[in-house]
């Protein structure tokens, strides 16, 4: 296996929650290396608390393997921390297609104190006027919005 | 285990409980929130702050060098050996007193986390860097409830203040610095929390200026009690907490499913 291989296997392991995206769309593949059939893959969690962090673990050395790997180890780095600024804008636009809006504002950017992001725009019409229903969401990196002209519910990732 | 290690045990564990204990609390919440929006935010941050337990629970175990992992140190020590401050291990009360215990303590976390950018220990650097991200929402969140039951019906605003005047006496143990402080501050692994206060009350004021809710607080001045949870010694409520959240890993050592 050579390392052009298992970037392309890990571009092929979608995130369970959103799977839309692959591991490496999502920006959490921070390193990989290859030596000899020997893989080593450098993984930074999105969120502390993300009940998904052990299956992706889980399907990126299953997927590993059967691309030919014999021996993979999975590290985690949390330094520096993951951010929504590293899924890139073609991975936002799937996203948008797929109807969960991306997190439009560079992270750095969003207020810290009280005052929640406005102006995200509907994934399916484009209408920026929209209503958040709910801070949290179905997993912990996504808002539950809707849209006040489609009338459609629809998720927005959060930007951190 | 070095002289550096051995003070940032307890320093560590402080953190690591109170974000152990928090969650813990904000757990009891699932399935009993008066919304489901709310169910789904007490509990998502209570994930977040299990997470965070997670991993200082493990660096803490790394520091011992005893050979005890994240749930050795969750589920398998006794009440006197918990350093979380006493005010997360107490009941959750109303949705009021809950909301407003989450956004002083996610504010003392928010300031907690950004000087902890700085610390001699790069793994704690990193667990907070990552955590400093959580908690700013938690923040938000927790402070857009503060406002609106406390600037909101008579009703909200009575519980509000009831919540903050049981509430505010215990965040005067967060800055009653000890020799752990010290030795933290001088070793360059955290501040001593005492000079959290500050920044801390930067971050508080306004948000209960704005619910309406500064005369209620007797100025915001400190009587003389002072809860001592991070040295050991807890509320009656955390041998209650403890019995639940340990009665499964100790009838069952070593389960998984």
């Amino acid at each position: 296996m050579n390392l052009a291989q298992a970037w392309s296997t890990l571009n092929g392991v979608p995130d369970p929650e959103v799977p839309v995206l692959s591991v490496v769309e999502l920006g959490i593949v921070r390193e990989l290396a290859v030596d000899g059939d020997e893989v080593t893959v450098t993984l930074t969690p999105t969120y502390s608390g993300c009940p998904a962090t052990e299956v992706i673990q889980d399907s990126v050395v299953e997927a590993l393997r059967a691309a030919g790997a014999r021996g993979v180890t999975v590290t985690t780095r949390l330094d520096p921390a993951w951010t929504t600024d590293w899924i890139n804008p073609a991975a936002a636009e799937k996203l948008r297609a797929y109807g969960i809006a991306p997190p439009h504002l560079k992270a750095a950017d969003v207020q810290p104190l009280r005052f929640h992001p406005r102006g995200i725009a509907c994934p399916r019409c484009e209408s920026l006027n929209t209503q958040r229903l709910s801070a949290f969401g179905s997993t912990a990196c996504k808002a539950l919005y809707r849209c006040l002209d489609c009338l459609e519910p629809f998720e927005h990732f959060k930007p951190i | 285990m070095d002289a550096n290690s051995l003070s940032a045990l307890p320093y560590v564990l402080r953190m690591a409980d109170a974000c152990l204990i928090h969650g813990q609390r904000l757990a009891e919440w699932c399935g009993h929130a008066p919304v489901l929006e709310e169910d789904i935010a007490l509990t998502n941050v209570a994930l977040d702050h299990i997470g965070q337990a997670r991993a200082l629970l493990s660096l803490a175990g790394a520091l011992e060098g005893r050979g005890r992992d994240e749930d050795a140190l969750a589920f398998l020590r006794s009440e006197r050996e918990y350093r979380n401050v006493t005010m997360l291990e107490l009941p959750n009360g109303d949705f009021a007193r809950t909301v407003l215990r989450s956004f002083l303590w996610a504010s003392f976390m928010k300031v907690l986390c950004t000087a902890l950018a700085s610390s001699t220990n790069p793994q704690l650097a990193a667990i907070a860097a990552k955590s400093l991200k959580e908690v700013r929402y938690h923040q938000q969140h927790a402070g857009d409830w503060v406002v609106r039951l406390g600037d909101g019906t008579e009703e909200s605003a009575r519980r509000m203040g009831e919540a903050l005047a049981l509430l505010w006496p215990y965040t005067a143990e967060w800055f009653a610095d000890d020799e752990i402080d010290a030795q933290a501050e001088a070793s360059g692994i955290g501040p001593a929390w005492s000079s959290l206060q500050a920044p801390w009350r930067a971050e508080v004021d306004p948000v209960l200026a704005e619910a309406s809710l500064t005369p209620l607080a007797q100025d915001f001045n400190y009587g003389p009690f002072r809860s001592t949870g991070k040295r050991g010694v807890h509320s009656e409520h955390m041998g209650f907490l403890l019995a639940q959240m340990q009665s499964l890993p100790r009838a069952f050592p070593g389960a998984v499913w």
